[in-house]
């Protein structure tokens, strides 16, 4: 009944290369394949995760309950003002509106939410089957900021448009129509910075400020972790964008170059090599020479500080071999160093929607023999994770139980984290989490096979 | 005595903090406890992301589901070309047993007939006599709790066959625990009865830690047993609060005589007592003596514990059959069970409640297709103590200070979700424990300060 190719499917062949073996260019930035198991998410998602640290907005779902019930609360980006943005609101269509129509629903919706939370912002979510019912949700925000003199903006996001980073574009688009100055007036520049692409996780976003702080360098808005409506409006006074999540802003880096004159430049604070390197860029973009050598002194301070507690770790985990599956390129980049920085080699490592300059840059920064993935699903993982010995695997809540049911080491790098990983104190928590997963005890009890294996002299 | 549940169903404009997921969501549940089975979401790549990453955390095991992965194209054309090379690679990578294809919003409201694609491919691939099972569950049409019951009937119906008459009880699984699927066979092999159990998911999505990992784990439903339900002694449906449309135990009873007896979850004394009971009724066996002494044990506990229990004023909420059979352990231990709530749809859960509610003059709410934004308030007008349900109830615990006994599914922020016991006589006394404990916990934490402030004058 089946063929006896098992195991392959040729339309991901194009995805997946090693290095050193195929020649060929890997394939990526395209639409999942049908039965493939695509780790992916939708369009809705990606525009969500962008968009939902934003503290004081209401993010209003347009769509059945589940696309609202699966994304709510679930992300742990922080807040230092409003708790609102922690609640997930639905329209919550039932067979009535899709034969209907669901826009009574959705101003209705709106209205009630404005009588109990007084908001200034609203993001109004479409989800796969306002899509095809055409509910005019253009027509329905512009109604209801009207009638309440506030932000209501769509976000195109019904997930049959695209994949994730259709819906990282669809936030961006909600962005720049929030920012627009009214009127379109200039906004006079500022003597400071924008970070995109840091969402706050476990106050990632904090910690950043703070070394930024100390250098002299001002931080006006960070898209979009701990922003709101007010910080978000000023956007346009930064004279730089610094882009770490390059993935989920890179489109809206460059809209902002083209619409406000705002230039960017790429950073990445994940591991001591990057976050040095990213101060210092920072620090000859925007500074003098004081900044600079600010930036030096905090450089050679938290370098000595974290270099003595990250190297009882390397100690221990010299020569161990990762896996790396995560969402976005930037990431897996950082990641490869900071791996070498715990002695750590890569052996595997994909990206769900990882760009093609950034596969560039990995096949630059691998060894000879590492297998490079797209969009891989867990048959890959699996398969190349064996094959090439892997001892841990890097990546989100579904990749976990994946690693674990085959006994091998797993840290946690997704939106659901609960300590910082980013800037040195996140080098440190990096380094601890590999050694508390890599040297944990238990993986020794597997090493019996089955009760009263390789315990000697029983019986 | 005011009572308030004679409007239960609760009118809004907007869902906030929703109380359920969506139909296609049970479907995945209810198909994972099949022997062998391989589960396809049609619809776009999201739907079936959401609902692994959910399933994969309260399980803790790798869930793997394939999607139809519906684009632009497909919500225009249909999406029958996707559908096929799903079936196509989940075939050729996993070798299932059986294929359950469950729909989605956007596929049924393009109108796809699933069913008729299923066929075709079946015909064309020359594949005859290899089950598919499809199920049209948009998420707009009901949520995860009616998804659940719709696609086991789906099951049966393209599963089981006319044939002669066994000795074996049919017993059909709501969504209760891996250790409490466990529990009910350990219960019927102490009675030395014969039974299918189905959906049997206590293996698959709770398997033991072995080697080599294999794509699809051991265990569920054996495909022939299902076969030869139609030939069972009876059935025994723990679906006392669903519609006979989606009830696959009367579709037993009317398409094969299958005398059905549904009875509701087996926890509490009362409910335990009626399933040893219907056992004996339908087999004419004796009660295990071990029982009686489990029994025993139960109604020691409960006396131990009654006078802490005394003080509980609960809030119950998650699924409707769970939330009746908690509401009936809550009541035999003199728990009040002060608000009571679903995000589901009414069902005869109201109706059941009633009945069981009639001595109860203590005023309490009742709660149909709610949200947890209502719940918080039905319980904090209610001054409830403590809250019985599944993980998403910490909004409970973070905005209102009650304290939450974690039962059901999901539990996302806990460990051991799927070791949780709470059914027949044992599981009962651990589930009493865990409630009356957190009673107890909460007492000591407060009792020193609470008096002191009531009581203490400087003299």
């Amino acid at each position: 009944m089946f063929d006896n190719n098992m195991g392959t499917i040729a339309e991901r062949d194009g995805f997946i290369v090693t290095k050193g073996k195929n020649k060929k260019q890997l394939q990526c930035d395209a639409d999942s394949s049908a039965g493939c198991v695509s780790q992916r998410a939708c369009v809705y998602c990606g525009a969500r995760v962008v968009l939902n640290p934003i503290t004081d907005a209401i993010h209003l779902v347009h769509g059945p309950i589940g696309c609202a019930s699966y994304t709510w609360d679930i992300r742990g980006s922080l807040s230092s003002g409003s708790e609102l943005y922690r609640n997930s609101f639905s329209t919550d269509l039932k067979e009535r509106d899709v034969i209907f129509g669901g826009g009574q629903k959705l101003t209705a919706a709106i209205d009630s939410l404005m009588k109990k939370y007084q908001p200034k912002l609203i993001f109004v979510y479409s989800t796969c089957i306002v899509g095809v019912i055409g509910d005019d949700l253009q027509a329905i925000c512009s109604l209801a900021a009207q009638k309440y003199q506030i932000e209501v903006i769509p976000v195109e996001s019904s997930g049959f448009i695209g994949n994730k980073s259709a819906g990282y574009r669809a936030a961006a688009d909600a962005l720049l129509r929030l920012i627009q100055p009214v009127n379109s007036v200039v906004m006079e520049k500022t003597n400071s910075i924008n970070y995109l692409g840091d969402f706050n996780l476990a106050g990632e976003a904090w910690i950043i400020h703070n070394y930024l702080r100390q250098m002299g360098v001002k931080i006006n808005v960070t898209f979009t972790g701990d922003s709101n409506y007010e910080s978000l409006k000023l956007a346009p006074k930064a004279k730089l964008n610094i882009i770490q999540c390059a993935g989920s802003m890179i489109y809206l880096a460059g809209k902002m170059e083209e619409l406000y004159g705002i230039p960017y430049i790429q950073i990445s604070f994940l591991g001591i090599e990057d976050t040095a390197a990213s101060l210092r860029k920072i620090a000859s973009a925007v500074g003098d020479e004081s900044t600079m050598a600010k930036a030096e002194a905090l450089i050679s301070q938290e370098t000595t500080r974290v270099e003595a507690m990250i190297a009882r770790y390397r100690e221990k985990l010299k020569g161990k071999k990762a896996a790396i599956y995560v969402g976005g390129g930037f990431k897996a980049i950082s990641l490869i160093k900071q791996f070498r920085e715990i002695g750590i080699d890569v052996v595997m490592i994909g990206t769900q929607t990882g760009r093609q300059e950034e596969y560039d840059t990995i096949n630059s920064l691998v060894d000879q023999g590492t297998v490079i993935l797209d969009d891989a699903n867990p048959a890959e993982l699996e398969r190349f994770m064996m094959e090439k010995g892997a001892n841990l695997l890097v990546g989100g809540v579904k990749e976990r139980p994946l690693a674990y049911k085959l006994g091998m080491a797993f840290i946690d790098h997704n939106h659901d984290r609960k300590h910082p990983l980013s800037g040195f104190e996140g080098a440190v928590n990096f380094a601890e989490e590999v050694y508390s997963t890599v040297c944990s005890p238990v993986w020794n009890s597997l090493m019996k096979s089955h009760i009263g294996s390789g315990v000697e002299g029983h019986g | 005595m005011v009572k308030k549940n004679e409007d239960a169903v609760t009118y809004r404009d907007v869902n906030e903090n929703p109380c359920n997921m969506c139909m296609p969501m049970g479907g995945i549940l209810a198909l994972k406890g099949i022997e062998g089975a391989m589960v396809i979401v049609h619809g776009s790549q999201g739907c079936s992301t959401y609902m692994r990453r959910h399933i994969a955390e309260h399980f803790n095991e790798p869930v793997d589901v394939g999607s139809s992965a519906l684009n632009e194209k497909g919500t225009i054309y249909g999406g029958e070309k996707n559908v096929r090379l799903a079936l196509d690679n989940i075939i050729k990578v996993y070798r299932p047993k059986v294929i359950g294809i469950v729909t989605t919003c956007l596929a049924e409201t393009i109108g796809e007939d699933i069913k008729r694609i299923a066929n075709q491919y079946v015909l064309d691939r020359g594949m005859d006599g290899f089950p598919i099972i499809t199920a049209a569950t948009p998420g707009y049409g009901g949520s995860h709790f009616e998804g659940y019951f719709f696609t086991l009937k789906r099951v049966i119906m393209e599963l089981t066959r006319s044939t002669k008459k066994n000795n074996k009880i049919n017993i059909i699984i709501p969504n209760i625990s891996p250790a409490d699927i466990r529990e009910l066979k350990r219960i019927l092999e102490e009675m030395d009865i014969k039974y299918v159990l189905c959906p049997d998911f206590s293996d698959t999505l709770d398997r033991p830690f072995s080697r080599p990992y294999t794509k699809i784990s051991d265990g569920g439903t054996k495909l022939a047993d299902i076969a030869a339900m139609g030939g069972g002694l009876a059935t025994i449906q723990m679906g006392v609060t669903i519609d006979d449309a989606i009830s696959p135990g009367k579709y037993l009873a009317d398409e094969f005589g299958v005398p059905l007896y549904n009875i509701p979850i087996p926890m509490g004394i009362e409910n335990t007592d009626g399933f040893i009971q219907t056992l004996v009724e339908i087999t004419g066996k004796v009660i295990a003596p071990s029982l009686e002494q489990e029994r025993g044990r139960l109604l020691d506990g409960m006396i131990d514990s009654h006078k802490y229990n005394f003080s509980g004023r609960s809030v119950i909420f998650g699924e409707p059959e769970m939330v009746y059979a908690v509401t009936k352990t809550c009541l035999e231990n003199g728990i009040l069970p002060a608000v009571i709530a679903t995000g589901s749809q009414e069902g005869r859960l109201h109706e059941l409640l009633r009945v069981a509610l009639v001595d109860v003059t203590e005023e309490n709410t009742t709660l149909i297709e709610t949200d947890f934004a209502n719940i918080l308030a039905a319980s904090q007008d209610a001054k409830v103590n403590i809250g019985i349900g599944p993980s998403d109830g910490r909004y409970l615990t973070e905005k209102g200070e009650i304290p939450l006994v974690r039962l059901g599914f999901p539990i996302h922020d806990r460990v051991g979700g799927q070791r949780l016991l709470s059914l027949g006589y044992t599981g009962t006394m651990m589930l009493l424990d865990r409630i009356t404990n957190t009673l107890l916990e909460n007492k000591y934490k407060s009792y020193r300060s609470s008096i002191y402030e009531k009581f203490y004058q400087q003299s």
